[in-house]
């Protein structure tokens, strides 16, 4: 593998026919999808944890969180399939225009809409990892001793101050691991994003533009590689990649919690 | 009452789980600058009937009162009356320590106080220092404020729960077996603490310690079975009781 040398990693051209093969843009891809989706479900899912226990009426505090957990059972081809005939539609005809007209100044949101894209596959994204983040973080919110609460609230807390000074900062870490569970599950994700992506390996500034991310490259292609041994090994470096890039991240992420507990200032 | 006006007082109160009245229809006044002690075996009501004082009772599902809870005569349950301001000037420390693990000792003390956002740095870092003097614990931590309040003893850190409920300066301060949880030493020196705050605060505490009730407080009222069944100076309640009951539990027969 070593014949690619840096220039798999640097480089944006992937055409198995003429022997080349830059994975620039499926990494590129991996990272932003993931990421959008992180940021996307991130506060949705924390404000479901926080809301359902602490401020929703109580009937419906059981339902809902057991509907969304089922969510995380859902196979992921369905939600490809449930992406393209009814997530990209609705996005085409409602959410890229009014994106395209309001923020169109932004190089992000420009350019033809295609309905698969970088944007599509981050939504379906979300929709996949709120059920991890949610249902991790309402249980170690439900964890903390309701003392915590209580403390607060004799010092003249309000319920939301309970819930900022007292309860979150308590879960701090567990809802930090919350996150990257729902991360690990965004870069390896395979199935939606291929159908959603629209698997073409080209960076563009658009997210209405499609695009590729690394399982993707190698679930599409690794079956009839039509390039031969070299395009082959050129997939299986990509799968060494994606490793490298999900143990990166975790790493980055671990280091994030052990600076956080380090803030604790234990003596 | 020979003391004046009572800083706080029940009318007819009784506290309710659901169907459930944990507490029946207590009437009671406590006189400003006085240490009350509440005492009964477990499961008397008097643990609820201290939260019903500053509305910490009503945070619990399916939890209500009846009657009323008068603070310088003015209902505390009255429309209008928002139980946020009333936990600042009626405070709780807890029978277990509650610091809050994520926060160093000064922000700690300082937790309550933050809350109203109008204070200057400077200022909090004062109150931080005086209610810690206040709570007996400045010597032992004034090397160390910005650690974690994790590395102090159960007793320093229920001394530290105290500094934290007297800093935003209430009036009345309830105590539900703040010593409950603690060693002979940690003890002694939060009864010594609960006799010197009295000359600033109105005192409430609920103990299953008689020999603690009849050290630290003025006087005493003894719960059964949700009910208050004698009420009077903590000297006549231990010496002649009025009540069988209170006779029998105070002299161990039961309880």
């Amino acid at each position: 593998m070593g014949r690619f040398g840096a220039s798999f990693i640097t480089t944006s051209t992937w055409d198995p026919v003429a022997g080349q093969f830059g994975a620039w843009p499926a990494i590129v891809g991996t990272l932003l999808t993931s990421l959008l989706a992180l940021s996307m479900a991130v506060p949705l899912s924390l404000g479901v944890a926080i809301y359902l226990p602490e401020f929703a009426p109580g009937p419906i505090r059981r339902p809902v969180a057991t509907v969304i957990e089922l969510l995380a059972a859902i196979p992921s081809v369905v939600y490809g399939l449930w992406g393209i005939f009814v997530l990209i539609p609705f996005l085409t005809t409602w959410v890229y225009p009014f994106l395209e007209a309001r923020l169109g100044f932004l190089p992000f949101f420009t350019g033809p809409v295609y309905g698969p894209s970088v944007l599509s596959a981050s939504i379906i994204l979300t929709v996949m990892i709120v059920p991890f983040i949610m249902s991790v973080s309402r249980e170690v919110l439900l964890a903390v001793p309701s003392g915590q609460r209580e403390a607060a609230l004799a010092l003249g807390a309000t319920r939301w101050e309970a819930v900022s000074t007292a309860i979150v900062p308590y879960a701090k870490s567990g809802i930090i691991g919350a996150v990257i569970l729902g991360l690990g599950r965004a870069l390896g994700e395979t199935m939606a994003v291929t159908m959603l992506i629209g698997n073409r390996h080209e960076v563009a500034a658009s997210l209405f533009a499609p695009g590729y991310t690394m399982a993707a490259v190698i679930a599409n292609e690794f079956a009839d590689a039509a390039g031969g041994p070299i395009h082959e090994s050129a997939l299986i470096l990509m799968a060494l990649l994606l490793f490298g890039v999900t143990v990166l991240v975790n790493a980055i992420a671990r280091l994030m919690i052990w600076r956080v507990s380090l803030g604790r200032g234990n003596t | 009452m020979t003391d004046g006006a009572p800083r706080i007082r029940t009318e007819r109160l009784s506290a309710m789980y659901g169907d459930f009245a944990a507490v029946r229809e207590v009437s009671l006044a406590f006189a400003p600058n006085r240490v009350h002690a509440l005492i009964g075996p477990s499961g008397c009501g008097k643990s609820t009937f201290l939260r019903t004082l500053n509305r910490m009772h009503e945070t619990i599902p399916g939890a209500w009162i009846e009657g009323r809870v008068l603070l310088d005569e003015g209902d505390v349950y009255a429309s209008g009356v928002s139980p946020v301001r009333l936990r600042r000037r009626v405070g709780m420390v807890f029978q277990k320590p509650t610091p809050f693990p994520f926060m160093s000792i000064a922000d700690n003390v300082a937790a309550g106080l933050v809350l109203d956002r109008s204070l200057s740095k400077a200022r909090v870092a004062e109150v931080v220092e005086s209610s810690l003097r206040r709570a007996a614990l400045w010597d032992e931590v004034k090397d160390r404020l910005n650690a974690s309040a994790m590395g102090l003893s159960g007793g320093q850190q229920q001394r530290l729960c105290l500094a934290r409920s007297i800093a935003p300066e209430p009036e009345v301060i309830l105590l539900d077996e703040p010593t409950a949880s603690l060693d002979p030493m940690g003890t002694q020196k939060i009864e010594e603490l609960v006799f010197d705050l009295k000359r600033e605060f109105t005192i409430v505490i609920v103990t299953h310690n008689m020999q603690q009730a009849a050290r630290v407080s003025d006087t005493t009222s003894f719960f059964y079975m949700g009910s208050m069944v004698e009420h009077g100076a903590t000297k006549q309640m231990f010496t002649a009781p009025r009540e069988e009951r209170t006779e029998a539990y105070i002299t161990g027969r039961f309880g």
